[in-house]
Formats: C-alpha cells, structure tokens, sequence
C-alpha cells in the first residue's frame, strides 16, 4: 500500500515508543524541529506491557517543559494507532503538519536569525 | 536518602541571568536515584536553558558534568581542570554538595538547582516519603521503629499529646497521630510498656552544626599531624 503522507516529515523508527525518551523529543525541538509527534501502538495493546503509556507521560513531560520554558507545549503530540492502519497514519500525518503550520516556525531559529547567526533549516515534523 | 525537588525553572533562570558561561554539576547518588539531579536531570535542565536563553536573545554556554558525590572532596578533584573556563556553577546535589563545591571554589560564584527536601524513602518510582529528621538521639528502638520526631507534628519525643483523637492528630482529621501509630506497633509487637520510657529532651536546638567521626578515625587535621 503507498500512501500519501506530507514530505517534510521526517520519520525516525525505534522498536517501540517506550523507547523514545524525554532528551529525544527536547533535543529535536532544540535543533530547530518545528514540530515531534510520537506514534505509538493503541493503548493497551503494547507488545512490551506499557511501552507506549509510558511515552505518553514522556511527551506530557516534555508539553510542560516546553511551557515552562515559554514556548508551545503543543509542539509535541502523541498519537495512537494499530500497525495495520496504514492510512490513519497519513491522517495523523497531515493533521500534524497543519497543526504545526498553524502555530508557525519554531522561534528557537527566529530567535537566532534576529540575533543575525544562521537560522532557518527546513520545517521539519519527526515521528517515531 | 535525601530527597530533592527541582527548583522552578524560572528560579533557576533568574539566578543565572548575568552568566555566559555555567558549567551545570548533577551528583550521581542520592539526588540522581530520586530523579532530582542526576545526570539525566543536568541533560534536561540544560537543554531548557539553552532554549529559554537563546529565546530570550541572550545565549548561555553550558557545560555538564556529574560527578559519583558532590559530599566528597574525592570526587571533586576532577572538577579541578574544568571550572577555570566557567563563570559559574550549578549544582543539582543537595544542600550539603552544594557547599562542599562552594567551599572548593570559594572564587566561583555556585548557585542551587534543587530544593533539598527531606531525609526519606522511595514508596513507588517517583514518590518519596520523609521519614526522619536526623535528631542525632534516635529513639525507633522504643518506639517501634516510627519516628515520633518526623510523623507527629510536634516531634514529640514522648507522647501523645492531649490533642491525639481516635488515632487522628488534633491538626487534621486525615493526619495520623504518630503516638497511635506507636501504641499500636508497640501493642502488636507485645511490647507495651516501652512507651512509657521516658526518653530526654533531644539535643537539637540551637546547636552548632554536628560532625560525625566514626570509631578508629579521626579529625583530618590530628590525622596528619600523627596525633
Ligand atoms: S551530594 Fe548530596 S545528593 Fe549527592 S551523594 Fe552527597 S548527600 Fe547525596
Ligand atoms: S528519632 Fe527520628 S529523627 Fe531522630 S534519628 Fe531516629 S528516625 Fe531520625
């Protein structure tokens, strides 16, 4: 099955979301991602027990961090779905992407091309 | 162990406003097991001040490191050749680590990350409970081994007081009275009678900041002079 999902995501594999941690999800945000949303299997459903609702609490941690820091928590999100929905995942896909476009660039590169060092960098969602 | 939180972030922020260049110091025991100031907390603080920083068009360069204890001088030495380059110092130990770096460095501004808590015990991952005060006269051998000093509001060493109510302290409702909890301990274990030992006022107040030399040491001073 190909699917159509939006080109300027950029999709990192782990073998499950309990994988992902906390400085994963900072340190794209840090080096100028726009957006990071996790993708993780339904709850209840993970091979490892709690893989995935233990990701959950990483990206509410991060939400908050990012907060506390002044910036958009909702820059980073967790979605669920099961391994055969293939086309759920292009749907979360584009919701992400027009989502974060909403919000509009990450400000960590605003701010560096206002203090007149290099910025830019492609808009860029990551997945895992 | 000891138990620290995190200070708020603006906190933090604030006391490093006039720094460029901040080596960040996590301690790898007690404050990294309860999830205070450990290596990956250093990893996450700094990651946020880099950001907030460069936000706020004022970028900071940080260093991190963790040593195994900031309480032992041991462990400080192979700061030595690092803390030259920075401005300053944040420390992610407990009151006492803080110290001992402020004390090696005396010329360089250190400045806390945590708030250092209690002395206490980890319940579930995550969750820490106070459990002694560090009275330096222990008396959990009469008390069946529950600390009248940390769980009853007045520390009082022999009790209860007049206020104790169906095994709720006078204060809340919802707070259990230390002395019932004793008295039932003590009841289970057959032995009653123990609570009626009265045990001396405690030495705390108002003293001098205690030390502890252990049997067959010695003050590093006499030690070196053959003493
Ligand atoms: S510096 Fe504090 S937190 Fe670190 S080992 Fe010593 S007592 Fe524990
Ligand atoms: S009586 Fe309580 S505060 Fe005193 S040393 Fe024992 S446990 Fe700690």
């Amino acid at each position: 099955m190909r699917l159509e999902y939006p080109s300027n995501i950029r999709i990192i594999r782990v073998p499950c979301t309990g994988k992902v941690d906390v400085m994963h999800l900072l340190r794209a945000i840090q080096k100028g991602a726009d957006g990071v949303y996790v993708v993780g299997c339904l709850e209840g459903t993970c091979h490892y027990n709690e893989g995935n609702t233990r990701a959950r609490e990483r990206v509410e941690y991060v939400r908050m961090l990012l907060e506390e820091i002044g910036m958009e928590g909702d820059r980073v999100r967790m979605y669920n779905l099961s391994s055969g929905e293939g086309p759920t995942f292009a749907a979360y896909a584009r919701e992400m992407t027009e989502h974060i476009k909403k919000l509009g660039p990450n400000p960590l590169k605003t701010a560096e091309q206002n203090s007149g060092k290099k910025g830019g960098g492609k808009r860029e969602a990551q997945a895992a | 162990m000891i138990i620290a939180k995190r200070k708020p972030f603006e906190e933090i922020k604030e006391m490093l406003t006039p720094y460029n260049k901040v080596l960040t110091l996590g301690c790898g025991t007690c404050v990294a097991v309860c999830l205070a100031g450990g290596e990956k907390e250093v990893a996450v603080l700094n990651a946020e001040l880099d950001m907030a920083r460069k936000l706020d068009n004022n970028p900071i360069e940080l260093g991190a490191f963790t040593v195994e204890r900031q309480c032992d001088m041991e462990y400080l030495e192979v700061l030595d050749s690092m803390v030259g380059e920075y401005e300053a110092l944040l420390s992610m130990a407990c009151g006492a680590g803080v110290q001992f770096l402020a004390e090696r460095y005396p010329e360089k501004p250190v400045f806390p990350a945590v708030d250092t808590t209690f002395i206490g015990v980890n319940r579930a991952v995550g969750w820490y409970e106070e459990r002694c005060r560090s009275c330096s006269s222990c008396v959990l051998g009469m008390t069946g081994g529950i600390c009248p000093v940390t769980m009853c509001a007045k520390g009082l060493f022999n009790g209860p007081c007049g206020g104790t109510n169906k095994g709720s302290c006078e204060i809340d409702k919802d707070q259990p009275c230390a002395w019932y909890l004793i008295y039932e301990r003590l009841s289970l274990q057959g032995r009653l009678d123990s609570i009626k030992n009265i045990s001396p006022a405690v030495e705390w107040q108002n003293q001098a900041p205690r030390t502890v030399i252990q049997p067959g040491y010695k003050k590093p001073d006499e030690a070196e002079a053959g003493n």
